[in-house]
């Protein structure tokens, strides 16, 4: 309504133009006119007052029927101008709140930082990517001073933000656990109680840890209901799921988790994954955990970091570049 | 203040009666077709909420006369059941239509001045005015 006040003169001679000489440019320049219009929030009952003035211009004795024929569209008309202004601000607001998520995003993703350990005889690659702004995936690397690595990789089932909330909790209680506490059943049953306490009953968080020892080779872990990964045994050339019972996290107050050990070899694999892998979308299915593991063995010759990239570009461009979850991919392999 | 610058509100054909009366005001004030009409949707949008959530009230009109300007005000008060929660009506989107751009937010937009007192379970008064320009 306020600046470019819709200038009657030039919209009269417009209007002649066509009058006489039904010339496309002069809709042309309607067409212009209009797209300012909208850009100006000039309201359509607006336009239509300046059409009636322009025309009783040009035409003194214009039919007493026609004026008020153009009055009566003017009036139904006003619910439009009035949805436009809503329309504007509510983009404005919209856009206000986006950057409020930006900040947000930012800030969880200083505080959920982690840094890639360089670990001599170890090649580590890790992706994580949300769905949306924020990411409802977590993933952590612990390098002691004793040389092991503890990995934490959890996935709170939703997205967004309260997702992304949730997973500063798990990272901030996970840092304040003694130093000696490493143990993945034990790291789990802790972080166990402190969902259940925690976080609203209908969140859950499911979450794999495991620790690899360099001393005797050996990796040992736990899950609490965490998407299964899978483990390349060099020797045989062949991949197995890497298995391991336990609840989600925050389901009962005093789960209890499994911890199981495999001996690492030389060539071997670590993959870790969320469910937002496997369950990528292809049109309407899901794509199946064979599919994934398709996916991920054409990509394994690379360097871990690169192949985890691979993967995540190649289910992306599948899904036409809309992530349907938070995706996250971890290879960990023991270098030969 | 005069006889005829008031209208009850109690069918849903008073809200015309209303409609009509504010339109002949803000003529004789000056205001344009296009304020005529914006004028005329605000008092529409006022009377039948009166009609529908307080089932009786009235729609007041005063011409409002000051130095440097001078305008229409409209005053649509009921002892309906009130508004609970004001800040949360006068949100775009909330409308029980969910149609764009009607509702209290709109009257809002409509004119140049709105305020509302509602006390729940009492009534509820809202006071808007539009400048001629
Ligand atoms: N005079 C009133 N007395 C009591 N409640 C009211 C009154 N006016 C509005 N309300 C309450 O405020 C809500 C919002 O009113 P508003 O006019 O903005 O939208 P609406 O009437 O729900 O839908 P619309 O006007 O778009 O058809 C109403 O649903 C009603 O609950
Ligand atoms: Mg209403």
């Amino acid at each position: 309504m306020e600046s470019v006040a819709l200038d009657l003169d030039n919209y009269r001679k417009l209007l002649k133009e066509y009058l006489l000489t039904h010339d496309e440019t002069a809709l042309y320049q309607a067409e212009q006119l209009s797209k300012l219009s909208v850009q100006h929030n000039v309201s359509p009952e607006e336009i239509i007052h300046v059409h009636i003035k322009a025309l009783k211009e040009l035409y003194p004795e214009l039919p007493e029927e026609v004026n008020d024929s153009l009055n009566f569209l003017l009036e139904a008309m006003i619910s439009y101008g009035l949805a436009l202004q809503e329309y504007q601000h509510l983009r404005e607001k919209q856009s206000a709140l986006e950057s409020e998520i930006s900040v947000a995003a930012n800030m969880q993703k200083t505080l959920l930082s982690t840094k890639k350990p360089e670990i001599p005889g170890l090649d580590i690659g890790a992706i994580s990517v949300p769905a949306n702004r924020m990411n409802g995936d977590y993933y952590h690397f612990i390098y002691d001073n004793d040389h092991t690595l503890g990995i934490a990789l959890a996935d709170v089932i939703g997205k967004g933000i309260p997702a992304a909330l949730a997973m500063s909790m798990i990272k901030y209680s996970m840092d304040s656990f003694p130093e000696d506490l490493r143990q993945p059943s034990r790291i789990l049953e802790n972080l166990n109680r402190v969902v259940e306490r925690n976080v609203d009953p209908s969140m859950f968080i499911t979450m794999f840890y495991g620790l690899y020892n360099p001393k005797d080779q050996t990796f040992s872990y736990a899950s609490a209901g965490h998407e299964p990964g899978f483990y390349y045994h060099k020797e045989t050339d062949h991949y197995s799921e890497i298995e391991a019972k336990g609840l989600v996290l925050g389901a009962t107050n005093n789960a209890t988790y499994d911890q199981e050990v495999t001996q690492i070899e030389a060539g071997d694999c670590i993959i870790l994954l969320t469910d937002g892998v496997t369950e990528c979308h292809l049109g309407d299915r899901f794509i199946e955990r064979d599919e994934v593991l398709d996916v991920i063995k054409r990509y394994m010759h690379l360097p871990a970091q690169e192949a985890v990239e691979h993967v995540y570009k190649h289910f992306e461009r599948l899904q036409d570049f809309h992530l349907r979850d938070d995706f996250t991919l971890i290879i960990i392999r023991k270098d030969v | 203040m005069d006889f005829k610058s008031c209208v009850n509100i109690r069918q849903e054909w008073d809200i015309v009666g209303a409609r009509q009366l504010g339109r002949e005001k803000a003529k004789e004030l000056g205001f344009g077709t296009v304020d005529q009409a914006r004028i005329a949707t605000a008092i529409s949008e006022l009377a039948r909420n009166i009609y529908l959530y307080a089932g009786t009230g009235k729609v007041r009109f005063e011409i409002v006369d000051q130095l440097d300007k001078k305008g229409l005000k409209i005053i649509a008060i009921d002892e309906g059941p009130g508004i609970r929660d004001v800040s949360q009506v006068m949100q775009d989107g909330y409308s029980t239509s969910g149609g764009l751009g009607a509702g209290l937010p709109g009257v809002k937009r409509l004119m140049d001045f709105f305020e509302i007192r509602t006390e729940w379970g009492e009534g509820t008064e809202i006071e808007t005015i539009k400048w001629v320009r």
